[in-house]
C-alpha cells in the first residue's frame, strides 16, 4: 500500500508498505531516515519516540497504515534553522549523552514533558520518562539536563 | 505479510462493521501496543488489519446520570486524565499500563480485545459489573465483563463482531487498584487487584488479574467485607477484617507458576494487596464529610 504522511515539515510518501509493517521501519528504512532508534521494537525503552500529531508515542508500536495523513515529528525536526533545540543542547550540555542509543528518543520526551509541564518536579520527571531506557547514564545527567531545559 | 494481506481503515463504526463481516479474520487494531509486538517479531501475520484509529464513534466518551459509556478507543491517557472522578479505580489502574508513550495508544477495547488475564483495565471492569457492548452488522450486544472472557486470549466475541464500549457506573464509593512486579513502569502484572467501595449500598466489589485464566471476581471476600464494614459509624477497618478479606480474596484465585512468578507468590500477593487495597479504601471513606468518595 501507499502511505503519505508529513515527516519533519516534509511531505513524504511511501510505496509498497506492507499490512503489517511499522511506522519506526517506514521512517528508517523507507524513509531513509535514521533519527528515530529502533532498539526494542516492543515499545519497552522509548528509544524511537516521535510525536504522531501532537502526542508523543513509540514509533515501533503504530502501524505505517495508522500514520497515513497524519503528521509526525522526529528528534530531527525539534531543531530549527537557528540550531539546536534548547532540549538537545542541555542533553549536550550537561553530558546526558553516553552511547547516544536512547537520546533521541529520551529529547522528544522531554520535549514533550517540558511543553506541558515548563518545570517539572523529580517524580514528574521520573514518570515522564519511565518509558525511555538508557542504560548507560543512570540518569543522573538525564535529570541535570531536563532541569537545564526547564530553565 | 502475504501479498493480498489488506490494511483496512474505516471511517465510521458503520463502516467498521461492514468491514469486519466482510473480512471476519482481519485483525482489530487500536493503540497496536500489544499487537505490533507480535507483528515486529514475526509471531502474528494477520491476514488482514482493521485500523479502528479514524472510526470516531470508539474514540468518545459520555456521562449518563448513573454510568459512564467509555469508547472502546479512548486511550488510557484519556481515562487518567479526563475520568478520575466518575471511574477513579479505572483511571488509576489505566495511570499503570505501560509508560507515558505506551497510555498514548492503548485503549481499554484493547485490553478487552486481547482478554489476558494480566490486562491492567479489567479488574476494574470486573468489580465494577461493567457492560461490554459489542457490533456487528448484525446488531448489538450487551456482554457482562464477567461473561465476556472466557481464559487467557479467548472471549466471547464473534468473528463478525467488534468491540464498540464498556459502560461502568459511576463511582459510589472510593475506589483502589494495584498490581505487583518488579518496577513501576513497564511491567505486565504479576496480580493485581481492584476494590470499590458502595457508599450508597453499603456493598463491597473486588476482581483479580494475573492469578486465574481469566480475571476473577471473589464474591465471598465481597461478601465478607460487606458484612463487616462498619457503614454507619465509620469506624476504622479492624486489621483482622483486612487480614480475612485478603485471605479470601486469594482462596478465589487458581493461579500458576510462570516465568513471572509462582503461584504461592501470587497467592500471597494478591492476598496483602487486597488487604491494603481495603484499608485504602475505607480510610477514604472515613475522611471528614465532603471528601468522600473523591480523591
Amino acid at each position: 500500500m501507499r502511505v503519505g504522511l508529513e515527516v519533519d515539515g516534509k511531505a513524504r510518501t511511501a510505496d509498497d508498505v506492507e499490512v503489517g509493517e511499522s511506522l519506526l521501519f517506514l521512517l528508517r528504512e523507507r524513509l531513509g531516515l535514521p533519527g528515530s532508534k529502533n532498539a526494542c521494537e516492543q515499545g519497552e525503552c522509548g528509544s524511537c519516540t516521535v510525536y504522531l500529531d501532537d502526542e508523543a508515542v513509540c514509533a515501533c508500536l503504530v502501524a505505517a497504515g495508522q500514520a497515513d495523513g497524519r503528521r509526525v515529528v522526529t528528534v530531527a525536526g525539534l531543531s530549527g534553522d537557528d540550531g539546536l533545540h534548547p532540549v538537545q543542547q542541555a542533553f549536550l550540555d550537561a553530558g546526558a549523552v553516553q552511547c547516544g542509543f536512547c537520546t533521541p528518543g529520551l529529547v522528544v520526551a522531554v520535549h514533550d514533558l517540558l511543553r506541558r509541564t515548563p518545570d517539572p518536579g523529580d517524580a514528574e520527571i521520573r514518570e515522564a520518562l519511565a518509558g525511555n531506557l538508557c542504560r548507560c547514564t543512570g540518569y543522573e545527567k538525564i535529570f541535570d539536563a531536563v532541569r537545564a531545559a526547564a530553565r | 505479510m502475504t501479498d493480498t494481506a489488506a490494511f483496512l481503515r474505516p471511517a465510521t463504526l458503520d463502516e467498521a462493521c461492514e468491514l469486519k463481516a466482510a473480512h471476519p479474520d482481519a485483525t482489530p487494531i487500536a493503540g497496536g501496543t500489544d499487537l505490533m509486538v507480535g507483528l515486529n517479531f514475526g509471531h502474528t501475520r494477520p491476514a488482514a488489519l482493521l485500523d479502528l484509529t479514524a472510526v470516531p464513534e470508539l474514540r468518545a466518551w459520555r456521562r449518563t446520570d448513573d454510568a459512564v459509556e467509555l469508547g472502546a478507543g479512548v486511550p488510557y491517557a484519556r481515562v487518567v486524565a479526563e475520568l478520575g472522578d466518575d471511574l477513579p479505580g479505572l483511571a488509576r489502574a489505566s495511570r499503570t499500563v505501560g509508560s507515558p508513550q505506551i497510555r498514548r495508544r492503548g485503549t481499554v477495547g484493547g485490553n478487552i480485545g486481547t482478554s489476558s488475564p494480566a490486562g491492567d483495565a479489567l479488574p476494574s471492569l470486573l468489580a465494577d459489573r461493567a457492560v461490554i457492548e459489542v457490533r456487528s452488522v448484525r446488531g448489538v450486544r450487551q456482554v457482562p465483563a464477567g461473561e465476556f472472557f472466557l481464559g487467557p486470549g479467548r472471549n466471547v466475541l464473534a468473528d463478525d463482531e467488534i468491540v464498540v464500549s464498556v459502560r461502568l457506573p459511576r463511582a459510589r464509593g472510593p475506589q483502589q487498584f494495584a498490581k505487583v512486579g518488579t518496577r513501576n513502569a513497564m511491567v505486565i502484572a504479576v496480580a493485581s487487584v481492584a476494590v470499590s467501595l458502595d457508599l450508597t449500598a453499603n456493598a463491597v466489589a473486588c476482581a483479580v488479574g494475573s492469578a486465574a485464566p481469566t480475571v476473577v471476581v471473589p464474591e465471598p471476600a465481597e461478601t465478607y467485607a460487606a458484612d463487616h464494614l462498619d457503614w454507619s459509624g465509620r469506624t476504622p477497618l479492624h486489621p483482622e477484617v483486612a487480614a480475612r478479606f485478603g485471605e479470601l480474596v486469594a482462596e478465589g484465585t487458581s493461579p500458576i507458576d510462570d516465568v513471572r512468578a509462582s503461584a504461592d507468590y501470587r497467592r500471597h500477593a494478591v492476598s496483602v494487596v487486597a488487604r491494603r487495597l481495603l484499608g485504602w479504601a475505607w480510610a477514604e471513606a472515613v475522611r471528614p464529610r465532603g471528601t468522600e468518595g473523591t480523591r
